[in-house]
């Protein structure tokens, strides 16, 4: 036996007589972890981290299992030391459903257990801010709700009876009085109704400190930067009060671009989500098909062909570069570069994008992985343009790269000691990826719980330990070195073979069961969690997203700080909007 | 190479001018050196939604390269661009503050729906939270089809919108300020002020026939 089966079993020792009645194993079919009612939830979760080590809590999410009448909270809990996951779920009432919130154990949940309340209506008792998050307060309903349906409304699942196999089509405008696809509540009346002000919500949130002993009085004011803002990266809103130009508190809205994935995610079939998947973070698409395959295949149990493994992580990695050579270059922008240092950042991702295009067909949408394999070989001339790239010329950029800026007086002062995040906080806010490791905490889960083949690999996971903006922008620096290094290996270890295991078909019937497949996305850990009931739909269909819940430490890094440095601090963080929102 | 300056087309083809003050004189209408100077200079408005917006960077980045075109100074200011580039998916929580900036931007401007989502919803249409393209609520000139459009569209697009502008006339353009849009709500859901009654009406007959039907569930169960 193991040393590491050893620990498991001695850890479900320890949570099965430590709770005897309250907590039990998930015995249903093709799901893991553990079930805790949910008056034990504070006391199980506590001896986790302070007992087992379980100190990161990576995702939350809920599942409305309706014809069991019942609502899920799914917890993932990590060790920053690396492995596997635990899995422990609450299981509630649909009608009021009420848990316990894990804010005061893990401050990282807050955003997560926001999302399930406003998608989901799922109550955290305890909870700090307990608002809507991705939508606005008084919305009507909660629409991933599975008997909430949108005005589009159709059918419950694709392909859609209308369209195939009898070939109709219509507008779903002529079906909507409206010819838009709004619907309101039964004997609403927009005259006589008030609005639910959530910007005044917003504002009375923010806290406000007074100054004791100072004679000249001030007052603090709010500012809204977004969410129409040139360096908001896209459309984001920060709330600040500010005493002078200094930060007191700072609050992030986000939902401007909540497009409804997973809501149209658990309609579609399971392979029409993967060009989705593309819009997630749209400067990371082959990253983000990764993490989707992975969780999928994990159901099917199927495993790609050697050939294909190689090419998912030559592609995974060219994909990281292009996103942090353009999150450098944004980042200057952001420092107020005016677009100089972009234009080096870009031109070397325009071509990583030639490549995408000539292998997947679309420069950034690529849509190129399946279930046990990839779309389409890598031709032998864009092998060799990749050859070209990652042993002439990439390494030689990035040092030009590294020569104009890193030593830079006006990056280094602006940089160096602003918006510190700790490794304690990192860990506690559930940061991932470049922010977490810039705060000296060497977690990657290539490393920490290998995926695919990266466990053949020879490389670092990079690390700073200032936790600060300019260590930010070094770990990127750092991991494109490390990435090209990856694909080095791989170029010269690729064998010839078939590129996806069995026949490719359109139509998956995955077993039923829960899968949680996670990658290291160049904004950290991207994890889909998905559930199947054996037919070709997911039940439940979510993502993980870095970008989202690395804000939560947004407010953290930027108290006391001057507002001009809550956008570097933003720009540092590097999100994408398509995946913050989904 | 020939020494014949570049015909920019602004000659009215009516007028003999002299063969030495060609290139120095050029007679030709109010209209057409108004819309030439408009064409070469429309500045975008620095503002992005989604993925579309990415490809619009890259379009402006070196090797697209719109500043060709004169369209490179990127105003982050509504009030001093001509045309907005609504470039990704509109949803309705983003609305409000898009015609508002539509409202602020000076006359004569232009809408330009970049990509599939700002023309018609693309792919994610039937999302509750996104609305079926901007063109419901924005007047829109030129829609660029592409998921996302590649940067060769987008200047595709644009070209066309600089041929719509040379057909417009001073009387046109300046003829009437442009209407103002009532800025949308963010009720139940988004409500456009001018559909107030339609609502009402709406709801009206929905719970009546939410009534009905309770009523008559009530009589099947007696």
């Amino acid at each position: 036996m193991s040393e590491q089966t050893v620990m498991i079993q001695n850890e479900e020792e320890v949570l099965l007589s430590r709770f005897p009645e309250v907590v039990k194993k998930d015995e249903r079919k093709g799901y893991e972890g553990y079930i805790v009612e949910a008056k034990a939830l504070k006391d199980f979760a506590t001896t986790l981290r302070d007992e087992l080590g379980y100190d990161y809590l990576s995702s939350v999410t809920g599942v409305d299992y309706l014809p069991e009448g019942k609502m899920e909270v799914v917890y993932h809990a990590y060790k920053t030391t690396g492995g596997p996951a635990l899995v422990f779920k609450v299981q509630v009432p649909r009608e009021n459903p009420v848990v316990p919130s894990l804010v005061p154990i893990y401050p990282g949940a807050d955003f997560q257990e926001r999302e399930a309340w406003d998608l989901l209506g799922i109550k955290f008792e305890g909870h700090p801010n307990l608002k809507r998050i991705l939508m606005w307060e008084g919305f009507h309903g909660h629409p991933l709700r599975k008997d909430w349906r949108e005005p589009f409304y159709e059918a419950e699942h694709k392909p859609y009876k209308s369209r195939f196999p009898n070939g109709e089509f219509f507008r779903a405008e002529d079906r909507n009085p409206f010819g838009k696809n709004v619907d309101y509540p039964a004997g609403f009346d927009p005259e006589t109704w008030t609005p639910d002000n959530s910007n005044a919500l917003i504002y009375e949130g923010l806290g406000r400190v007074e100054k004791a002993g100072d004679d000249l009085p001030t007052e603090q004011i709010v500012v809204n930067l977004g969410p129409q803002h040139p360096s908001t990266h896209g459309v984001f809103r920060m709330v600040v009060t500010l005493d002078g130009e200094t930060i007191v508190d700072l609050e992030p809205v986000m939902g401007y671009l909540h497009r409804n994935h997973e809501k149209i995610g658990e309609r579609n079939t399971w392979l029409m989500n993967m060009p989705f998947t593309d819009r997630l973070d749209y400067l990371a698409p082959m990253s983000n098909n990764f993490g989707y395959a992975l969780a999928v295949e994990k159901l099917l149990g199927v495993k790609p062909p050697e050939r294909a493994e190689y090419i998912r992580v030559i592609m995974a990695e060219l994909t990281r570069i292009q996103n942090h050579i353009f999150a450098i270059g944004m980042f200057l922008n952001d420092m107020g570069a005016y677009f100089t240092p972009s234009l080096y950042a870009i031109e070397e991702r325009e071509l990583i994008l030639d490549i995408f295009e000539a292998v997947a067909g679309s420069r950034m949408m690529v849509n190129y992985f399946r279930f046990g394999g990839v779309a389409r070989d890598i031709p032998e001339d864009v092998m060799a343009k990749i050859r070209d790239l990652a042993f002439e010329r990439l390494p030689r950029r990035i040092d030009e790269l590294d020569r104009y800026l890193t030593n830079s007086e006006i990056v280094r002062i602006r940089g160096e000691g602003v918006g510190v995040l700790t490794p304690e906080q990192a860990i506690a806010y559930s940061a991932a990826g470049p922010v977490l490791r810039a705060s000296g905490v060497p977690y990657d889960v290539r490393r920490a719980d290998p995926y695919s083949i990266y466990d053949r690999f020879d490389f670092d996971v990079a690390v700073r330990y200032h936790g600060d903006v300019y260590d930010r922008y070094l770990i990127r620096m750092d991991e494109v070195r490390q990435s090209i290094r990856i694909i080095q290996q791989a170029l010269d270890q690729i064998p010839e073979g078939p590129i996806v295991a069995g026949k490719q078909q359109y139509q998956h019937r995955v077993p039923a069961g829960e899968a949680y497949g996670r990658v290291e996305g160049p904004k950290g850990e991207l994890g889909f969690y998905v559930v199947s009931t054996g037919k070709t739909n997911p039940w439940r269909y979510h993502v993980r997203a870095p970008s989202f819940i690395n804000l939560t430490a947004l407010a953290e890094m930027c108290k006391g700080h001057k507002v001009a440095d809550a956008v570097i601090i933003l720009g540092s963080i590097d999100i994408v909007l398509g995946e913050t929102d989904r | 190479m020939s020494t014949k300056p570049k015909d920019e087309g602004l000659n009215s083809p009516k007028y003999e001018i002299p063969e030495d003050l060609q290139g120095t004189v050029t007679i030709t209408t109010l209209d057409r050196i108004y819309n030439w100077g408009r064409r070469n200079s429309l500045w975008p408005m620095m503002f992005g939604l989604a993925c579309c917006a990415i490809e619009m960077i890259c379009t402006a980045a070196a090797r697209f390269d719109f500043a060709r075109f004169g369209m490179e100074v990127m105003r982050p200011s509504p009030r001093q661009s001509d045309v907005m580039i609504v470039a990704g998916t509109v949803t309705k929580k983003m609305l409000p503050q898009i015609v508002r900036l539509y409202n602020q931007m000076a006359d004569p401007k232009y809408v330009v729906a970049m990509g599939a989502c700002a023309s018609g919803g693309g792919p994610f249409k039937e999302g509750y939270n996104v609305v079926a393209g901007i063109d419901k609520y924005l007047p829109v000139d030129v829609y660029i089809p592409g998921c996302p459009p590649t940067p060769q569209a987008l200047i595709y697009g644009l070209m066309k919108l600089q041929e719509k502008i040379d057909k417009q006339t001073i009387k046109e353009v300046y003829g009437q300020p442009s209407e103002m849009i009532p800025i949308p709500v963010l009720g139940p859901d988004i409500m456009d002020p001018r559909e107030y009654d339609k609502i009402r009406e709406y709801t009206r007959q929905k719970a009546e026939q939410e009534a009905a039907a309770a009523a008559e569930a009530e009589a099947a169960q007696a």
